[in-house]
């Protein structure tokens, strides 16, 4: 009698040791993946593959990922923080979110990559390149036309209206450099005006970055604002997609990677670190679809790849607009002004 | 008698055997603690612990050792002595102090960290030996409140009491206090009472611009809107199939039966997405129009007309099941006496029919409206800019800017509005039941629906069937072609294999597809959960029924309230309760658990307190007076004449655990993903077809379970059926 209401409780009680029993077990990495769904499977794949260390991934948006490792700021969770824009990573690394390592393979890594490093003393490095543009679907916008988008300002045409999607910052990295690119290039008060112009043609302020290329893809809207690889990822899975580098300038992303302050693995971590820099798992992303610029030096930069030397790229201040306050300021700006529309 | 005598003394032991093993075997924290000046404990049970210079733990293990001496000195009857509660409780009292005073980063309050130096190094979340010693001490207190004649002195009654109260203490309560408290805080983390008014009357909260001809309102406005509007649609279209099923000829009834049961296993987002590809700007009904009759093809289903159509499809079941009760007691010797007198068919309608099926309807209304409430798939695929609640509290905590306090206050706002539905909903209820009652000499044959009625009915109920398996088509076939949002049918395995592909090489079995480690975490939880939930409901049903004891009406009041609680508010509430010690067990399975657990509860006492109601209570009476006690009468007598209730728990916990979205979305981790937390990811990033056959593949796990757990707990009792029937035969409406 009591016995079993004794045993119900030993049994529930097993449930909580084992969840503590969890965090001792080796062999393991929790990657906490802020990129596409397909090259984080990947990139999990392979390394599970060559090393045997089991690779537990999550995929969320950047910000979801950031708001995570917040949240568990007290006791970590994750190890590796891969992919999405710098930003967060930066605001991470400044939060001392992040944990600093000097990985041997910095030396094999382009300049803008060992930069990013340097700026958050060694706290997160970047692991791709890709510049900020939209795509469009040529069956509902014909590309041979005169009036074919070619510019940030092409998008407040009245033909666009309810027709162009975008992430919304707040939970999108990719949104959120879109607001900083555009700050940069115009000036800040001109940019939130061109943003409020821009709102009437907006038919979804999306959470994932990445979504409204999709959605373009599919016809269910027009255009997408995204950087410019997810586009070409887009057109080459058969969509009929159009990329396009904005005419007045662009900003870019260096897609980062950190490793989590206190995680339970930090052996594996710096293991993953390593591997993930060299050229050939960087070029393992032209596999999945990802057409980014890989950091190493030495790894191939895949044809379909927007070249970055063609586009017309602002000197984009990731010092600046990766801080917590800038970045906090300006979001409680594009809440007031633009989300409250 | 005097076996059972015994055997009680020796589980009161136990509970004491319990602590003992808590404080000098088990290790105390969770994870180790920083270690201390003085160097490494001997071990990491309390006892240790505090010999090392964690003096705070001294209270509990003292009190423990303490009762362990009476226990010695008094013998076999030391529960009945009078200092054992004083003791018990006390050290309890301890135990909770020092949890919560001393946390990760040291003490709450300066002084603990003066009195005790090594409280400035923080102590971690509780692990065995702290649960467990919790677990005896509440064991302790409740046997010799027994012993007091607490619960009629029957052992097990006061245990089951006293452990239910303090579950639903610690899971229930005790997040929600500590969400509402967050409440008070600014993002910075300072206290500030002012923002709780500041962020509750914040006008995109209660703008209501949209219905004075402006383009927006506030998100609670846009709840309340969907949440009507789903609710009359639901219910009419509810009430339409009721009549049709039962006051026709309609020849269908067992399809539009098993129809209504296809919401109710469907994953969330699924529905979502295949209206989506039926409807939006390039679905095919899109094309179609565009094609016959040139309606030119627009995105008028992302946000409200979207939410609502995939809202009355899920919702317009559990409206029909609830309106078929109400139309099936409706005591049709009313109706007969009307059309004897010479009422015309409508008239009869009009005057007796209508009148008594508006508590059902209310009942209906109002469930309709709490499930829109609380809902968050629908929304978060098809709204668009339409923003609601659910949604809104959602990224205020996963968003760019982690805001807690804010989404406690809106949190606030939604149960609010929750409980008073809820509220509301009870009032009507109870008189519903007075319908049913009236309803019990079932003499007469009840009205043929009037004509015109059955016409619209007809209309209504058709375009929905068509509509529901519309949706289900292009769940079964999208997992399995190319692309079913590009119309792309083209027969392939490739989603399911990305999802689910698996090698067998040198290192033995290795899965690699993304699903598998949501899949096999979902089917773990669900499995665990569902019989935990059971138990506790049917328990607690049992308790409620059957036991008597001081505070019993705060009890059921306090079970209902897990139940009212949106999905998102409970996510919201554990993450700010459990991520920190010293009930520390964010990113666990046991989590996830315990959150259905409480979560789903109400559904099995609700129906435990019904299948009670209908067994008279001599047979227990008659058991208790042979001898038997409280548990051996649940489990002989009880269990056996209750299966029904039993069934729909389980499969309610089953099915849930599988299905909800917006509690586990805060609660899922790396280790631990949920299938639909992996799925909302998928929909999110607009890989359709990957979702859709995932979810294809969970609807048929879900139906194989149902099966299962029909076999496992409705077998047995076919052999009963004829003897279970004269004893339910009364209500077998309900």
């Amino acid at each position: 009698m009591i016995r079993s209401v004794a045993l119900t409780g030993l049994a529930a009680m097993s449930i909580f040791g084992s969840a503590g029993m969890a965090n001792a077990q080796s062999g393991e990495l929790v990657l906490y993946c802020a990129a596409d769904e397909s090259i984080c499977r990947l990139l999990s794949e392979s390394f599970q593959r060559e090393t045997g260390i089991n690779v537990l991934m999550t995929r969320r948006s950047s910000g979801e990922t950031y708001a995570q490792i917040k949240a568990e700021e007290g006791q970590p969770r994750g190890d590796v923080w891969w992919g999405g824009t710098g930003d967060p990573h930066l605001q991470a690394a400044q939060e001392g979110l992040t944990a600093a390592y000097e990985s041997p393979m910095l030396a094999e890594l382009q300049d803008w990559a060992v930069r990013q490093a340097e700026s958050a003393g060694y706290r997160t490095v970047g692991v791709y390149a890709g510049a900020l543009g939209y795509g469009y679907n040529t069956d509902l916008i014909d590309p041979n036309s005169e009036n074919a988008p070619q510019c940030w300002a092409d998008l407040l045409d009245e033909a666009y209206r309810d027709e162009i999607q975008v992430a919304n910052p707040n939970s999108s990295g990719t949104a959120y450099t879109l607001l900083a690119t555009l700050v940069q290039l115009m000036g800040e008060d001109e940019a939130f005006e061109y943003l409020t112009a821009l709102n009437d043609n907006i038919s979804q302020y999306t959470s994932s970055g990445s979504a409204p290329i999709r959605a373009a893809g599919t016809g269910e809207s027009s255009i997408g604002i995204v950087f410019m690889h997810d586009a070409v990822a887009q057109a080459v899975m058969g969509s009929p997609i159009q990329t396009v580098a904005p005419c007045e300038g662009t900003g870019y992303e260096i897609g980062s990677m950190s490793i989590i302050e206190g995680g339970p693995n930090p052996e594996n971590a710096r293991i993953f670190y390593d591997w993930v820099l060299t050229p050939e798992a960087q070029e393992l992303g032209a596999q999945a679809n990802s057409f980014q610029v890989p950091s190493n030096v030495n790894a191939a930069t895949p044809p379909e790849s927007p070249n970055l030397e063609d586009i017309l790229l602002i000197d984009y201040d990731f010092d600046l607009y990766g801080s917590s306050e800038e970045r906090a300021r300006l979001l409680a700006r594009w809440d007031a002004e633009i989300g409250s529309l | 008698m005097k076996q059972v005598f015994r055997t009680i003394n020796q589980v009161g032991g136990l509970w004491l055997l319990l602590g003992l093993t808590a404080v000098l075997i088990l290790p105390w924290y969770k994870v180790a603690p920083p270690e201390l000046v003085s160097g490494g404990a001997l071990s990491d049970a309390a006892l240790f612990q505090a010999l090392a210079g964690r003096a705070w733990l001294w209270p509990p293990v003292l009190g423990i050792l303490a009762l362990a001496g009476l226990r010695v000195a008094r013998g076999e009857r030391w529960q009945a002595d009078d200092l054992v509660l004083p003791i018990a409780g006390t050290s309890f009292l301890f135990f909770l102090f020092q949890a919560f005073a001393i946390g990760l980063r040291g003490p709450a309050i300066p002084a603990l960290g003066e009195a005790f130096p090594a409280a400035m190094l923080g102590q971690t979340g509780l692990g065995w030996g702290g649960f467990a010693l919790g677990a005896a001490l509440v064991g302790i207190i409740a046997d010799s409140l027994a012993a007091r004649g607490f619960c009629r002195g029957e052992r097990f009654g006061a245990n089951a009491v006293i452990f239910v109260v303090a579950l639903l203490l610690l899971f229930v309560f005790f997040p929600i206090i500590r969400l509402a408290s967050a409440a008070l805080f600014t993002p910075e983390g300072v206290f500030q009472p002012g923002v709780f008014i500041e962020r509750a009357l914040a006008p995109d909260l209660w703008n209501i611009d949209c219905l004075t001809g402006g383009s927006r309102c506030g998100v609670v406005i846009n709840t309340l809107i969907l949440g009507i509007t789903s609710a009359t649609l639901s219910t009419a279209l509810g009430l339409a199939l009721a009549l049709l099923v039962a006051r026709t000829g309609f020849r269908f009834k067992g399809a539009l039966r098993a129809i209504s049961i296809l919401p109710i296993i469907t994953p969330p987002f699924v529905v979502g997405v295949a209206i989506i590809v039926l409807f939006g700007r390039t679905g095919v009904v899109t094309g179609w129009l565009d094609m016959l009759f040139g309606i030119p093809p627009t995105r008028w289903i992302y946000g409200l007309p979207g939410i609502v159509l995939a809202q009355v499809l899920a919702f317009a079941p559990i409206t029909f099941l609830v309106l078929l009760g109400t139309v099936e007691a409706i005591n049709p010797t009313l109706e007969e006496a009307s059309k004897t007198l010479g009422a015309k068919p409508f008239a009869t309608f009009r005057t007796i029919t209508w009148p008594l099926l508006r508590p059902g309807l209310a009942a209906a209304f109002l469930l309709a409206f709490i499930e829109s409430l609380a809902d968050f798939g629908n929304p978060i695929v098809l709204g668009g800019g339409y923003d609601v609640l659910s949604i809104r509290i959602f990224f205020a905590v996963v968003g760019a800017r982690y805001d807690l306090g804010n989404a406690a206050v809106l949190s606030i706002i939604l149960l609010t509005m929750t409980l008073g539905a809820f509220w509301l909903q009870t009032q009507w209820l109870g008189r519903k039941s007075y319908v049913t009652v009236t309803g019990k000499s079932d003499a007469g044959l009840a009205a043929q629906l009037p004509t015109p009625l059955k016409r619209t009915a007809y209309m209504v109920v058709i375009p929905w069937v068509l509509f529901t398996l519309g949706v289900y088509l292009i769940v079964m076939v999208g997992g399995f072609v190319n692309d079913i949002g590009r119309w792309d049918l083209t027969p392939t395995f490739r989603h399911l294999n990305t999802a689910f592909s698996f090698e067998i090489g040198e290192r033995g079995l290795q899965l690699f597809g993304s699903a598998w480690n949501s899949l096999q975490t979902t089917l773990l939880v669900s499995a665990i959960a569902a019989p935990l939930t059971t138990a506790i409901g049917i328990l607690t049903a049992y308790l409620i029924s059957r036991q008597s004891f001081v505070g019993k009406q705060a009890f059921e009041f306090g079970t209902m309230l897990s139940f009212a609680i949106p999905g998102t508010v409970v996510g919201v509430s554990y993450v700010a309760a459990f991520n920190i010690p010293p009930v520390d067990i964010t990113g666990t399975m046991a989590i996830l658990v315990i959150c259905f657990m409480f979560r789903n509860m109400p559904v099995g006492m609700r129906a435990g307190i019904a299948a009670l109601s209908q067994i008279d209570k001599s047979m227990e009476e008659a058991s208790q007076t042979l001898g038997a006690n409280g548990f051996t009468t649940l489990r002989t007598i009880v269990l056996p004449l209750i299966r029904p209730a039993v069934f729909t728990s389980m499969v309610y916990a089953f099915v849930t655990a599988m299905t909800a979205v917006s509690a586990v979305i805060f609660l899922v981790s790396a280790r631990h993903n949920m299938a639909t937390a992996y799925i909302m990811g998928r929909v999110e990033n607009g890989e359709f077809a990957l979702a859709i056959a995932y979810s294809a593949v969970l609807m048929v796990i879900m139906i194989i379970s149902i099966v299962l757990i029909q076999f496992l707990v409705g077998k047995r009792q076919l052999g009963r059926r004829a003897e279970l029937q004269s004893v339910t035969a009364p209500t077998a409406a309900e």
